[in-house]
Formats: structure tokens, C-alpha cells, sequence
């Protein structure tokens, strides 16, 4: 069973903010989720391979070579704050 | 407790060395990892982590991975996943970093170290791929600053981190694991060692235990050690730090401290720094990868020599005490060095002498670049070492020639023409020195002939001085025995 408590953890870890009415609707549609995944569990897996990827691929790399990057420009376009040719962010350490 | 501190404790020290490979591209894009571009000049959305993107893997990453491995003698798992680990810091956007977790690329392998003439093997639990992050530059220190700046250009360099069962048993022993890795690592060619710009980083796990007890301590993890000394004076330190707090009967606790090299201590991370819920998963938008035995043993067979069987062939090919070889196969440079100079001057302990004492004092033998750039190439040291051979110049001489060579990058047969420097091998003109100094010091002959040998080491000297110190010594000292005999 989700608990509020793990609600608000996981809102924590996940840097979102939630009001009561969220948490308890979370909490809800979580404990249904996981209500699901133990319908799941009634499934015979002996002979099914875990897995953990849905495409039956493997090896998929690339040579080591470099292609051109984006501009410094658009790279930064998308930044709330920059100081030259730097992304400038909020205080990290809370008091 | 009373017998706790007469037994003392056992240090235990476990480190996670972080190289970036030595990549033309990144780890999951074609961005370049050219170190010193521009700030946020090499980035892409992959490895800005915009949403959306596809990353997929460097195969010469994997490729220095493996090839690592197999130098520490890992098994290289047949089957490797990547995962994501999360935590949230703004030096990486995506708030997650591609890294594995429960299939890394290898496991179980040891490094052979050497401490006070023994070796010893140090367990590697593991080897993994992951990248690195992007560099935070805070407006103040951390505590303080209102605001980070970042750039993202290392964002997404292929990074190897390859973790140290807890083996070592003293800060000696950590910087000695450190310098044999870095070794390794630099002759494979897969990184460059610096860890002054940061390619090779180091974190240390460090307990004390009661002397003989298999239970491991709290450990405490120590991390911003950014060059050998400070590996081990930072290991120094906090070994200090937990063995008063023990002594004092206090508690260790389970944290990561800074090492602060300007203050010379260790201190607590505040909590907020890190995170330890990283709820890793396996990344869904790389599939796995199975490691086919033919490309391990492809890449088996192309090994190149490694420091430890370098330097066990120098002691076998060239007749080298196992200190000088050891000195010599420090980098793979120096060692290059050394051969180098050999084939020009086949006298291999004279070549050891002459690099070890001479070249060694001018740069540090395990900077790469500084002995492949050395001003003094190895050619320019045979030719030097000809010139004391065939007597042209005394060894004493060739000391000061060599010096000028630093400074000029000249060779030394120039260096001898223009300054003169050429020895006196003209019996000739040494016995008219020596007869002038015979007559100018009849003190010294009198001493000599009453059976004070040692006033002749003196009567020596007055005729090098006389001739600048170009006199061919064993000439003059032939000379002047004949000489002294008739008087």
C-alpha cells in the first residue's frame, strides 16, 4: 500500500511540489498501478526471459566520430538565465 | 578501549577512480571532448539532455573499457546494460546520468602494487561506462553563492569508473594503487592521466577497524582529491581524524567529506549535496549489448606492454637494478625515452644513470607531455654520452653541457665547439700544467713524498682548475704519478 508518506517522498525526489488534493489523488491512482502489476504477478513466467527492453535488439553503437555540434548560441537560446557564454542557475545548497 | 589502544587499528581504504576516455566524440553523441574549447561550445541536445533525444553508444568507449579490463584482469560480463541513476544537481539538465548498475561491463579483477620493495595484488570489484557531467563554477564558494554557472562541454564524455575492493591498508598503499593505475590506464592509451584538468578523479572510502578484526567500520567517503599528494594527505588526514574521534570514544559517522587542499582538512558535505535515492533503472532508450567473445579476444591479442612486464623486461634485457627499472617504466614516455637512447648508446645502465639523475631533475617523470616534448630529446643524450666516451669532454664537464642543452635545446657536440669545452687529452700540453703546478705547490709534493697520499687528490685539482676543468683525468692523473715517482 502507497502511503502518503512515500507520496510526498517520491513529489520530493521528483522536485514536485503537490497540494492535498494531489497527494491523496496520487496516492490513489499509485495504489492502483501497483494493484495492477499484482494482477500481473498471477501470470506463469517460469519459461519467459526477464527483460528489459520491449525491441529485440542488442549492439546498437555508433563509430567514434565527431559530427557537428549546435551553436553555442542555440544551445544557450533556450536558457532562462546565462551570463556570457555561461547557463546561470538558482542557488543550489538550501538552508 | 585500554587494549584497543594499545593494539592500534587497521586502516581500511577502498578508491573509485573516475578516467575519461581519450574519445575523439562522446559517449552517446558526436560531440568532441577536446578539453579547453569554449565554454558550452561542444554540446548537442543528447548531451544537453533536451527530451526527445536518441543516445547511442561510442563503440571505442566500450572498446577502452574492455581493454582496461582485461589489463586488470577483469571478466568481461558477456552481457552489459546501462541504467540511469537519478539525482538532481544542475550540472546535469536531464536529471539523470546514463550509468550501469546491476550488469557493469567487468568484474572481480586485481592490480599488482609495490609498497617498501613488496607487491601486493588489490582486488577490482568492478569496472562500468557512464558520462560525465558538465562543470559548475559557483559565484563564491558553494555555501555562499546566490548562483552556479555551468558549462556543459564535458557533459557526455565517456567516463570509466572502476572501484577498489577495500584492500589497501595505508595512504601509502592508496597513492601507490593510484600511480600503478594511472600507469596502466596511460599505456593503454585510453586516458591521459591528468589529474590536474580533471581526466582522472579520485574518491576514497576509508574506515578504521580494531588491528586484526575482519569486520569493516564505518567508512567515510572522501572525494576532491585532485592530484597524488593530496590523495594522500587527504588520506592522511582523515585517517588521523577517525583514529582521534575512536580514541576519544566517539562514534564514526557515514558521510562524504571534502578534501580542502588550500586548508589542508577534511570536512563534512552539507546533506543537500548529495543524495543517495538515485533509483536507478535500466535506460530504456539504449538497448543492451553482448559482448562477443571474438572482439575480447581481438582486442586481447593487441594488448600493448604494460608498465609491469616493461619493467620486468628492462631488468632482463638490459641488466637494470629492479629501482632504476621501476623509475623508467613510471610512464610509458620515459620508458620510450629510455629505449630510445639506448639504441643510440648501447650502455644501458649509463643511459639509466644520466636520465635518472639528470633529465629527472629537470621534468617529472610521469608527465607524459613533458618527456615527450623534453627539450634534451633521446638522441641529444646519446650524443652526449659519446662524447664522454670517446673523452672529448669529462663527466664532470658533460653536467654543465647538459644543463645548457635544457636551456637551449642544442645538441651537445655544438655546445662543446662554441664554449671550448673540449677536454685536454694532450699529453703534452698537461705535463707543462702539471710541472708549473709542481713547482708552484712544493708543500703538497713534500706531503706526498713523506707518505701523505691525499695531498696528490690536491695537486689533481690545481691542474684542473688550470686547465677549467678540461683535463682529461686519467691522463693527468698518469702524468702526474710518473712525475711525482722521479722527484
Amino acid at each position: 500500500m502507497i502511503t502518503r508518506q512515500d507520496v510526498e517522498h517520491v513529489a520530493r525526489l521528483a522536485r514536485l511540489e503537490l497540494g492535498d488534493a494531489e497527494i491523496e489523488r496520487m496516492r490513489e491512482q499509485l495504489n492502483a498501478i501497483l494493484g495492477y502489476i499484482d494482477k500481473l504477478r498471477e501470470l506463469d513466467v517460469t519459461n519467459v526471459e526477464p527483460t528489459s527492453h520491449a525491441v529485440p535488439l542488442v549492439n546498437v553503437m555508433r563509430e567514434d566520430e565527431v559530427v557537428p555540434c549546435l551553436s553555442q548560441d542555440q544551445m544557450l537560446a533556450n536558457a532562462p538565465d546565462r551570463v556570457g557564454e555561461l547557463f546561470r542557475v538558482p542557488r543550489i545548497i538550501e538552508d | 578501549m585500554s587494549t584497543l589502544t594499545k593494539t592500534g587499528w587497521d586502516v581500511v581504504i577502498g578508491l573509485e577512480v573516475h578516467a575519461q576516455l581519450l574519445t575523439r566524440s562522446k559517449m552517446f553523441c558526436g560531440c568532441p571532448t577536446a578539453f579547453g574549447a569554449r565554454p558550452n561550445s561542444q554540446t548537442c541536445p543528447v548531451c544537453q539532455g533536451m527530451p526527445g533525444v536518441l543516445p547511442v553508444v561510442n563503440r571505442r568507449a566500450i572498446e577502452f573499457g574492455i581493454k582496461t579490463a582485461l589489463a586488470f584482469t577483469c571478466r568481461i560480463n558477456p552481457a552489459c546494460r546501462f541504467a540511469r541513476k537519478h539525482y538532481y544537481y544542475p550540472d546535469m539538465p536531464k536529471n539523470f546520468q546514463i550509468s550501469q548498475y546491476e550488469e557493469p561491463l567487468a568484474e572481480d579483477g586485481a592490480l599488482e602494487i609495490d609498497v617498501d620493495g613488496a607487491s601486493r595484488a588489490i582486488g577490482i570489484q568492478r569496472l562500468h561506462l557512464e558520462e560525465d557531467v558538465g562543470k559548475l563554477l559557483h559565484e563564491g564558494t558553494l555555501e555562499t553563492a546566490q548562483a552556479s554557472l555551468v558549462d556543459y562541454n564535458r557533459s557526455g564524455v565517456p567516463l570509466m569508473e572502476t572501484v577498489s575492493r577495500p584492500d589497501l591498508r595505508s595512504p601509502e598503499e592508496a597513492a601507490a594503487y593510484l600511480r600503478a593505475f594511472r600507469a596502466v590506464l596511460v599505456y593503454l592509451g585510453v586516458c591521459d592521466g591528468n589529474m590536474e584538468e580533471g581526466s582522472l578523479r579520485c574518491d576514497a572510502n576509508v574506515s578504521l577497524r580494531p588491528r586484526g578484526a575482519t569486520e569493516l567500520g564505518t567508512k567515510v567517503e572522501i572525494k576532491n582529491m585532485n592530484s597524488f599528494r593530496n590523495v594522500k594527505l587527504a588520506l592522511e588526514f582523515e585517517v588521523k581524524r577517525q583514529r582521534q574521534a575512536l580514541a576519544a570514544g566517539e562514534r564514526i559517522v557515514q558521510e562524504t567529506r571534502l578534501w580542502d587542499a588550500d586548508r589542508g582538512y577534511t570536512r563534512a558535505m552539507r546533506s543537500k549535496e548529495y543524495a543517495h535515492d538515485y533509483r536507478y533503472f535500466p535506460e530504456p532508450d539504449l538497448v543492451p549489448l553482448e559482448i562477443e567473445r571474438a572482439w575480447v579476444d581481438a582486442i586481447r591479442a593487441a594488448l600493448p606492454e604494460l608498465p609491469r612486464q616493461r619493467r620486468e623486461r628492462f631488468v632482463r634485457q638490459y641488466g637494470l637494478p629492479p629501482y632504476d627499472a621501476g623509475v623508467l617504466t613510471q610512464s610509458r614516455a620515459l620508458a620510450e625515452y629510455y629505449e630510445a637512447a639506448v639504441r643510440e648508446f648501447r650502455q644501458p645502465k649509463i643511459v639509466s644513470n644520466w636520465i635518472m639523475s639528470e633529465l629527472l631533475r629537470e621534468l617529472p617523470g610521469d608527465d607524459e607531455r613533458a618527456i615527450e616534448r623534453a627539450p634534451v630529446p633521446p638522441a641529444n643524450l646519446a650524443g652526449l654520452l659519446r662524447l664522454i666516451e670517446d673523452g672529448t669532454i669529462s663527466g664532470k664537464i658533460a653536467k654543465d653541457v647538459f644543463q645548457k642543452m635544457v636551456g637551449s635545446g642544442e645538441d651537445a657536440r655544438t655546445i662543446v665547439a662554441r664554449e671550448g669545452l673540449t677536454q685536454v687529452a694532450d699529453e703534452g700540453a698537461l705535463a707543462a700544467v702539471i710541472d708549473q703546478v709542481l713547482a708552484q705547490n712544493p708543500k703538497a709534493v713534500e706531503d706526498y713524498k713523506g707518505g701523505k697520499t691525499a695531498a696528490k687528490g690536491a695537486l689533481v685539482g690545481q691542474v684542473m682548475k688550470a686547465t677549467r676543468g678540461k683535463a682529461n683525468p686519467a691522463i693527468v692523473n698518469r702524468l702526474l704519478e710518473e712525475k711525482l715517482s722521479k722527484i
